[in-house]
């Protein structure tokens, strides 16, 4: 019982709409109708008439042969070449968690967040190739869900910004890590609250003497993390200590923010072990950058093959959640850490594809000239 | 602000009277006593006295301002809000939204979440919106037209907008104004208080309808003075039947006119021939029957819609898996922790949650993170592609009609793609598949037939284009071949040139005519109906014209000697006396095409019956003479006027008896009234100075001849007018129709005038209409009777018991041959039509009279009386003759119609033309072969139906087991070869007597199985009801997917039934037209619409569907692998605001254009090969298979692009955000590329959409990620795309992903199209051909294609019951195909279609009478059908009428179907 009429219909100077399109048929019509020579003709254009110039891609054996053997040429090399510099890439990992009874770090395996003193432990090991180049010092985590939904929310980064506001009234999504005795938690949240908090020291051993190695805790995080995304609070003043005014550390902190690093360029949000916890990890078993080893000369590698100590300051627990802790050292090609799968699979897939352009190959002589002489004669 | 509320009551009220009268019939509110007040309107006129009155009720009333638009700008946002959350995917919208504020589930930010509902819901309102607006524009054009109304302050009438007229008010128009509002017609300057309308705009006929004064008001003698008007008027409350008016006038001295129809105006219409009209307005705006019978359009939901339901019902199932995996998981993982783990998080409350309720909260989660899998984007998209289908549609040139100037006009939206997928096709006869232009072929008269072979030989030879010369050349013979001898001379050498032009502007300027016509609307762009050229022209029978050239007065009353020659002549005369005297037809000239030609009513005065002249004068002098005031004339030239004076003056001299002086008044009226006419005056008064002055003048009757080509006759069907037109040929011309009198111009004889006494219109039940009139010569009543040879046949006179009388013998021996004549003309398709009459006594005459009289005044049971009364009259009938008329076919109908057939079609023929017609129309069309078997079924009752069909059936099965033997006692077998092969073809032909008991419950389901083994069925006699329960029938039994076509009011029931219904915009009016989906102006045209367009509306839409599903199922099972290193807790490695947009914008319009534009086949290929539609009729695009192939595919495709890169980047220190961005921007190149693939044909509008749309994505995630540094959890994206472009490892992945993801379907599409490849595949392989080898090799495609297919069919639908029909239909193709492979295909230059049109058309003839008698017939309980139909047809009358339909245009389309 609608009492609507199309008026598209009428617009278009159609046959009135009928019943009850009663007058509007008729001036439509009229009005239409004066505009001389005008008729319902449609436009003969290529697009109206769905003439448009195509390509039609339709993939008989034949035209696509070539195709499968371009994929696989270009494939097979560059796999080799991923692969190649996949394995020059040296690498060594130490999972220091401490579960098995035999570890050193085994006595430090039920620790707390704040536990005083801490417990250290060392564990020794063995380089078997030297280090060429930079090498990156990682540590790792296993069985940790850095990523789980309400972890990953668990922050507010208007306030690791800088933002004065937030500073003293964090997001809700900080909760129940936003306040802590009626004061807000710099910085809030989970993820900040449960910083990796281990102290790694490497040492090489060159004759039962322990030689420290340099480590570089800046430069470890992104440029932008650390100049545009991560802001100490602004005032009045360069003292940290007063900018934190009225705020407290996180829950699982035995210091507050402002007191992660001496140097000031390295302290409060801006501290770039932080920065890199925060950037959460988009697996379970994930490693971040802890230090950075430079390259001295280029006489010496960087590290050297031989005995290392590796002394470890055991805060951070996980074994309440079978997690893993390892101290991983790295160094870095154009494409990053060593992995072979993208090489082998590069090589792999150009197999195939020059395996499947065979069978094509085949499959076009067999049925293809059928096919063809089928519908074209001659 | 009084206007809502008004509105709101007003749909109130509908609301409550739809309520209330719901159920009753609404008929029934004719008859209902007028004198319950309360629920009737008085309607007072707003002056004088009655004004307190007024105030108190008119203003109750609706005014005359229409607001179509559903909103205003007020409630446009609460209440398209309101109607959009009436569907289902908004809610379910609308329930995530809601779920994602709950803090414990919630996975999004709220705003994120709330995106895909805002986007959605604003597409759909901005498209509401411009709809509505352009709505409003048009109300507010309408609203703002002038009209005049009278206005009480200024005592004269005044423009008024027709937003301000209001009931009441009294409004006065001229000629070719349009009726603002419903009102009473109080006075018409017509002297008759007649007026002239065209319903043209209501219901698209164009001929006129006759409205009546108030019956008191015609008499009056000037214009109604509306100071002085002190009635009342009390009418029925408004209802939208347009066939019925009720209502009564009350004068001040209470006396009570009644009203009815007849009286009443619509709104929307136009007056025509009418110079001036006055009217009250009783209902107005809204109120009006127009605008109450206006129902907006209508919707269908289309099969492959209900197929995406359910595979979204799928989707819903996968999702609800999915997510209870995510909840037992999380579940298990939380578990599977002694203690709770500082990476989940307690409550605020610092409690933490059991994992059995944190699973369960999970569940919820996950649904919000993987809602995309329910492709809520796919509805709008499925709108917006199908908007771009139909603009393309609408837009192809193949459908405009350049004599129409019409176009498709799709009026339903959304099933185009059903188009594709049409299985049965029920086909109306008439005007469908015929042009519906009757052409004059043959008559019998007297027992003597008249082959009219010249006119046979002028239809074949018959092209509209270049043949105007030669029609008018032909006309020209016809009529001065019989022009009596003394005007031979003359006329050859004056006219012929004169008239040829005449006659050539005529046929030229007849478009631009009814264009010009401002206001009128006519849809047939300006044709008269019913009167193209060659309906027009009739070439005499020469024999005929022999014997008619022997006629004169002189021999016409010396008939009364009943000689043998005599009687002949006799007869001829009172048959073209009874063709052109029995029927409706309304005279009008041409020029103005709606103008009754009065003037010339008198201008052939006979010479003779100077007797007659004056009873006529006579009885003329009694009407009112005096002049009417001179209204505004428009057009008239200024010095017609005096031209006229001055003629007329020489006129006035010349008269003698002052019994003609009346004449000459009555004679002078017509310039006044109708003085549009003054542009052919001086012919006219020269016509007029003949006959009044009596003088001989062949110079003059010279032009009076060239004058009768410009007569105009506007039929209620075509037959009537052909029938107007033979007579005419044999100068035997309708010259002019008044409600009493009837002129006809006799060759012989000249002008008589028959007192018109009564009409007895046609009808359905009694299938004849009559006339009765006092015959000018023999001054006695005579009855003609033209109706059904079946029903006329026993109505004669039975003259076999005593058949002394020679005459008697005569009659009957004329009986037998006419008889003979009628089964002929039937075998060759021709529509028969018997012609009787009768002479009354006027004792008789006045007996019957009264008793009619007595009918028609009572109230109960009026129309049994009426047909009582009817029958009285039409009996003993003479038979004069009968007549063949031949219903061309349209253009390419056999070629569409097997064109249609190869596409696996199957066709049904409903007609309502008796059986052999309708058989040999269907041989004509090809619907049916001449190798085919028909079975034809004709039951006398249901037991003996049920027999019938089973023995037919038996002999199929006979038929295919034991393919040799043709025992069957019953059966005969035609002996052509192509019946011994194993899949013959059958066709059926049913009677509509025997389609009822076919269709009651018992029978359906064997008639159905029979059915569903004959290639054609036709179906004769079949009512409306008939019609549209037959397509219900298989719609709902076979599941199938049925189109019905037509073209008549009788067609709207089935169309409307029909899954896909189109209408053909025709003859007809506008009836099926408004009814169907879409509305296209040649059956020929279906051809492209279905082939073409269907098939790629279907394959497009389907692709498109299963790309969509393909899309959302590969884009969310990413994150959900994902879950699995995430413990579960619905984490999106993808940004939230990217997530989103991915569907909204990045991979959102290449899809829609996809379906827009995609091709798989071109229009040229498609058209040839129609064995390609297949795959959209067994849905072959879109099997459940194919959905999970593609959901396959989409699980596949997803775990590659998840686990590429999470093997990359497995133990490296990736976050979570670089993580998810090579696998959203794999993703995005995958699923653009699977487009590409999948794709038919690539234009550039492909690739710049394609390019535009990654690029968009790029710049858009770098711009996002370079300024997005704080935005809120879970972390944010900023700057990893700029890292990442740096990245060659970034590069790697998402090249290695995309190829690795997509080689399947790749090789897949490969290996398809050159091992296997499927019908549509090779067709589309075509396409690259040269035209040239194009064309041989669809002609190779054609010979082994058959054979595959029908492996590959039987292959795909091993046992389904559908799958035997396509396997039998293929069969049929097959053995029809070699008989079509004749010498004609080798050298025809345009492939398959060229070959099966030429062939048959030449055996045609010969070849159906030989079919005809080899055909076998089942005849149980065999005798004449009397009486039969009479249920039917009084059914379809019921149906038609509750189709909203007008009587009138009912009646139209019935007679039609005699």
């Amino acid at each position: 019982m609608a009492v609507n009429y199309s008026a598209k219909e009428e617009a278009d100077g159609h046959p009135s709409g009928g019943i009850g399109g009663p007058g509007g048929g008729a001036v439509g019509g009229g009005g239409g109708s004066r505009g001389a020579v005008k008729t319902r003709k449609p436009d003969n254009t290529a697009f109206k008439q769905q003439r448009l110039p195509a390509w039609q891609p339709i993939l008989p054996a034949g035209t696509v042969l070539p195709a499968f053997f371009i994929i696989g040429l270009i494939f097979i090399p560059i796999g080799i070449g991923i692969f190649v510099t996949s394995n020059t890439i040296r690498a060594h990992a130490i999972d220091y968690t401490g579960t098995e009874p035999s570890s050193p770090c085994h006595k430090c395996l039920n620790v707390s967040w704040d536990i005083t003193p801490p417990c250290t432990c060392t564990i020794d090991f063995t380089l078997e190739h030297s280090f060429e180049s930079n090498v990156f010092m990682y540590y790792g985590l296993s069985n940790f869900y850095q990523n789980h939904r309400r972890y990953v929310k668990s922050r507010d980064d208007s306030q690791l910004n800088g933002d004065n506001s937030s500073l003293l009234n964090p997001s809700k999504e900080c909760e129940p890590y936003r306040t802590n005795e009626d004061k807000p938690i710099a910085p809030c949240g989970a993820i900040a609250n449960s910083m990796f908090n281990d102290t790694l020291e490497l040492y090489r051993i060159d004759n039962d003497t322990r030689i420290p190695i340099t480590l570089i805790k800046k430069g470890i995080a992104w440029w932008t993390d650390k100049n545009v995304k991560f802001r100490n609070p602004t005032g009045d003043g360069n003292n940290l200590t007063a900018l934190f005014q009225g705020t407290t550390k996180p829950v699982n902190w035995p210091k507050p923010v402002y007191m992660l690093d001496s140097e000031p360029d390295n302290n409060g949000f801006i501290n770039e072990d932080f920065i890199v916890w925060m950037r959460t990890a988009a697996l379970p078993t994930f490693r971040k950058l802890y230090r950075l080893i430079e390259r001295k000369n280029n006489l010496h590698p960087t590290l050297q093959a031989g005995k290392y100590s590796l002394v470890i300051t055991y805060n951070y627990p996980v074994h309440s959640f079978d997690g893993r802790k390892r101290m991983i050292l790295s160094t870095i090609s154009w494409m990053g850490g060593k992995n072979p799968f993208l090489g082998i699979a590069y090589i792999t897939v150009g197999s195939i594809c020059f395996f499947l352009g065979v069978v094509l190959l085949i499959i076009h002589h067999k049925y293809g000239n059928r096919n063809t002489s089928a519908d074209i004669p001659n | 602000m009084a206007d809502p509320i008004r509105w709101a009551r007003y749909r109130w009220q509908r609301l409550i009277s739809a309520g209330g009268e719901g159920s009753s019939n609404s008929s029934n509110k004719c008859y209902q006593s007028p004198k319950t007040i309360g629920k009737h309107r008085i309607v007072i006129p707003c002056l004088g006295h009655f004004k307190e009155e007024y105030e108190k009720v008119s203003k109750l009333y609706m005014n005359n301002k229409i607001r179509t638009t559903k909103y205003t700008l007020l409630n446009f946002l609460p209440r398209n809000l309101f109607e959009q959350f009436h569907r289902v995917a908004n809610l379910y919208f609308l329930f995530l939204v809601i779920l994602n504020w709950v803090p414990l589930v919630e996975a999004f930010q709220k705003e994120i979440a709330m995106l895909p509902l805002v986007v959605v819901l604003i597409i759909i309102a901005v498209k509401d919106g411009l709809e509505d607006y352009s709505k409003y524009k048009m109300d507010k054009q309408i609203n703002n037209l002038l009209t005049k109304v009278y206005s009480r302050k200024e005592k004269k009438y005044i423009d008024e907008c027709w937003k301000n007229v209001s009931v009441g008010d009294f409004i006065r128009l001229s000629r070719n104004e349009i009726i603002p509002a419903d009102m009473v017609l109080l006075y018409s300057s017509d002297l008759d208080g007649i007026c002239y309308i065209e319903t043209a705009s209501l219901d698209g006929e164009t001929n006129l309808k006759q409205r009546q004064v108030v019956r008191g008001y015609s008499e009056q003698v000037s214009e109604i003075d509306p100071e002085k008007f002190s009635s009342r008027i009390e009418c029925e409350s408004p209802n939208n039947n347009l066939s019925c008016f009720r209502g009564f006038v009350e004068h001040s001295n209470k006396e009570r006119v009644g009203l009815s129809k007849e009286n009443l105006l619509l709104r929307g219409c136009t007056v025509r021939n009418t110079e001036a009209v006055v009217g009250i307005v009783v209902y107005a705006g809204h109120e009006t029957k127009a605008m109450l019978n206006n129902s907006g359009p209508h919707y269908k939901r289309s099969k492959l819609e209900r197929r995406v339901n359910t595979d979204i019902l799928w989707c819903v199932l996968l999702l609800i898996l999915m997510c209870l995996t995510g909840a037992i998981g999380h579940g298990i993982w939380l578990s599977r922790y002694s203690e709770i783990p500082f990476f989940n998080i307690l409550e605020p409350d610092g409690k933490s949650i059991p994992p059995a309720l944190a699973g369960f909260n999970m569940f919820w989660t996950m649904i919000i993170l993987l809602q995309v899998l329910i492709p809520i984007s796919l509805y709008v998209s499925i709108e917006i592609v199908k908007l771009g289908q139909i603009y393309l549609i609408q837009n192809d040139i193949d459908f405009y009609h350049e004599k129409t100037d019409s176009t498709i006009q799709c009026r339903a939206l959304n099933i185009a793609e059903d188009l594709g997928q049409i299985q049965y096709i029920f086909s109306d006869k008439t005007g469908t598949l015929t042009e519906n232009k009757m052409v004059f072929r043959r008559c019998s008269i007297a027992g003597q037939e008249y082959c009219h072979e010249e006119n046979a030989k002028r239809l074949e030879s018959y092209q509209e284009m270049d043949l105007k010369d030669e029609d008018s050349a032909d006309c020209q013979d016809g009529s001065s071949i019989h022009m009596s001898e003394w005007q031979r001379h003359n006329c050859r050498t004056v006219n012929e040139p004169l008239n040829r032009k005449s006659l050539n502007q005529l046929s030229d300027s007849y478009p631009a005519l009814g264009r010009e016509d401002g206001a009128g609307d006519v849809p047939h762009s300006g044709h008269v109906a019913f009167s193209s050229p060659i309906e027009t022209d009739v070439v005499p029978d020469t024999e005929l014209l022999e014997k008619f050239s022997q006629i004169s007065s002189h021999f016409y009353q010396q008939s009364e000697d009943s000689s043998e020659l005599a009687l002949e002549t006799m007869y001829i005369t009172e048959f073209f006396l009874a063709l052109s005297v029995c029927n409706t037809v309304v005279v009008s000239g041409p020029s103005q095409p709606h103008q009754k030609m009065r003037l010339s009513s008198l201008g052939g005065v006979p010479i003779k019956s100077l007797e007659e002249i004056r009873q006529m004068f006579q009885r003329l002098s009694i009407r009112r003479l005096s002049s009417s005031p001179l209204p505004s004339v428009k057009d008239s030239s200024s010095e017609s006027p005096n031209s006229f004076v001055s003629k007329l003056s020489v006129f006035r001299s010349k008269l003698v008896s002052p019994a003609l002086d009346g004449a000459a008044q009555r004679a002078a009226e017509p310039p006044n009234t109708d003085s549009p006419e003054n542009s052919q005056v001086p012919q006219e008064l020269d016509m007029v100075n003949v006959a009044a002055g009596c003088e001989y003048n062949t110079a003059v009757s010279s032009v009076e001849w060239s004058q009768l080509p410009k007569l105009c006759y506007e039929a209620e069907s075509p037959d009537e007018a052909a029938l107007v037109h033979a007579a005419k040929a044999y100068k035997c011309i309708l010259q002019s129709r008044t409600p009493d009198q009837v002129t006809v111009n006799f060759a012989g004889l000249g002008s008589l005038t028959f007192q018109l006494l009564h009409i007895l219109p046609f009808d359905s039940v009694r299938k004849r209409m009559s006339v009765v009139v006092r015959h000018p010569v023999s001054n006695k009543v005579v009855v003609y009777t033209k109706g059904a040879d079946s029903v006329i046949m026993d109505l004669l006179r039975t003259a076999s018991e005593v058949a002394t009388n020679n005459s008697e013998m005569e009659q009957k021996k004329i009986k037998e041959r006419t008889q003979k004549h009628l089964d002929n003309y039937a075998r060759r398709g021709l529509r028969t039509l018997c012609i009787a009459k009768k002479v009354m006594s006027d004792a008789e005459y006045a007996e019957w009279l009264n008793n009619h009289f007595l009918a028609e005044t009572s109230i109960d049971h009026r129309e049994e009386l009426l047909l009582e009364s009817a029958i009285r009259l039409e009996s003993e009938l003479t038979l004069l003759g009968a007549t063949g008329i031949e219903d061309r076919l349209q253009e390419g109908v056999p070629d569409t119609i097997q064109a249609l057939r190869k596409a696996g079609i199957k066709i049904w023929m409903l007609t309502g033309d008796k059986r052999e017609t309708a058989v040999n129309i269907a041989y004509a069309c090809k619907l049916l072969e001449p190798d085919d078997r028909i079975f034809t079924l004709k039951s006398q009752s249901r037991d003996a139906c049920a027999l019938g069909m089973r023995k037919i059936l038996e002999s199929f099965q006979k038929n295919t087991s034991s393919k040799k033997k043709f025992s069957h006692k019953r059966e005969l077998v035609s002996a052509s070869p192509s019946t011994q092969a194993p899949g013959f073809s059958a066709g059926l032909v049913i009677d509509g007597r025997t389609l009822e008991y076919v269709l009651h419950d018992s029978l359906q389901n064997i008639f159905l199985e029979l059915t569903e083994k004959c290639r054609a069925v036709v179906c004769c006699r079949a009512t409306p009801l008939q019609k549209s329960v037959l397509v219900q029938l298989v719609r709902n039994k076979l599941k199938a997917m049925t189109l019905a076509v037509g073209d008549g009011a009788n067609d709207v029931s089935m169309i409307q039934v029909a899954d896909a219904g189109v209408g053909i915009s025709g003859q007809e009016g506008m009836q099926a037209v408004m009814a169907s989906d879409f509305a296209i102006s040649q059956f020929r045209h279906l051809r492209k619409l279905l082939l073409v367009h269907g098939h790629w509306c279907y394959t497009r839409l389907t692709n498109m569907v299963l790309y969509f599903f393909y899309k959302n199922v590969a884009y969310v099972n990413l994150l959900f692998w994902y879950q699995f290193f995430c413990g579960f807790s619905g984490t999106s490695m993808t940004d939230h605001w990217i997530l989103i947009l991915f569907n909204l914008l990045f991979t959102s319009v290449p899809p829609i254009i996809y379906g827009v534009l995609d091709k798989d086949v071109s229009a040229e290929v498609l058209m040839q090969l129609p064995q390609l539609y297949m795959t959209g009729n067994k849905s072959m695009a879109y099997l459940p298979s194919t959905f999970w192939i593609t959901l396959l595919d989409a699980f596949y495709q997803s775990l590659i692009c998840f686990f590429v890169p999470y093997f990359t980047y497995c133990g490296s220190d990736i976050d979570i955000l670089s993580f998810g961005n090579p696998i959203n921007t794999a993703a995005l190149f995958i699923i653009l590329f699977h487009l590409l693939i999948e794709c038919k044909s690539v234009t550039w509008i492909h690739a710049v959409v394609i390019v535009g749309s990654i690029l968009f994505y790029l710049l858009f995630t770098l711009a996002f990620g370079a300024t997005w540094k704080t935005h809120n959890p879970p972390s944010n994206p900023y700057w990893i795309m700029e890292k990442h472009m740096i990245d060659p490892v970034f590069y790697l992945v998402c090249f290695l992903t995309t190829c690795v993801a997509l080689l399947p379907r790749y090789l897949l599409r490969v290996l398809q199209g050159t091992l296997f490849p499927s019908p549509v595949l090779r067709a589309k392989q075509l396409d690259r051909l040269t035209p040239e080898e194009q064309r041989i090799a669809i002609k190779r495609w054609k010979d082994d294609c058959i054979v595959n297919c029908r492996v590959e069919f039987q292959a795909t639908f091993g046992s389904s019951s559908s799958a035997v029909g396509a396997v039998s239909e293929e069969e049929s193709i097959a053995s029809v195909l070699p008989t079509s492979k004749t010498p004609f295909q080798a050298c025809s230059t345009d492939g398959l279609v060229e070959d099966t049109v030429l062939l048959p058309d030449v055996q045609d003839q010969s070849r159906n009478t030989n079919d005809l008698n080899s055909e076998m017939t089942i005849c149980l309980n065999p005798s004449k059908e009397t009486t039969s139909d009479t249920c039917g047809s009084s059914n379809s009358r019921a149906e038609v009428s509750m189709c909203a339909s007008k009587e009138d245009s009912s009646a139209v389309s019935l007679t039609k179907k005699v």
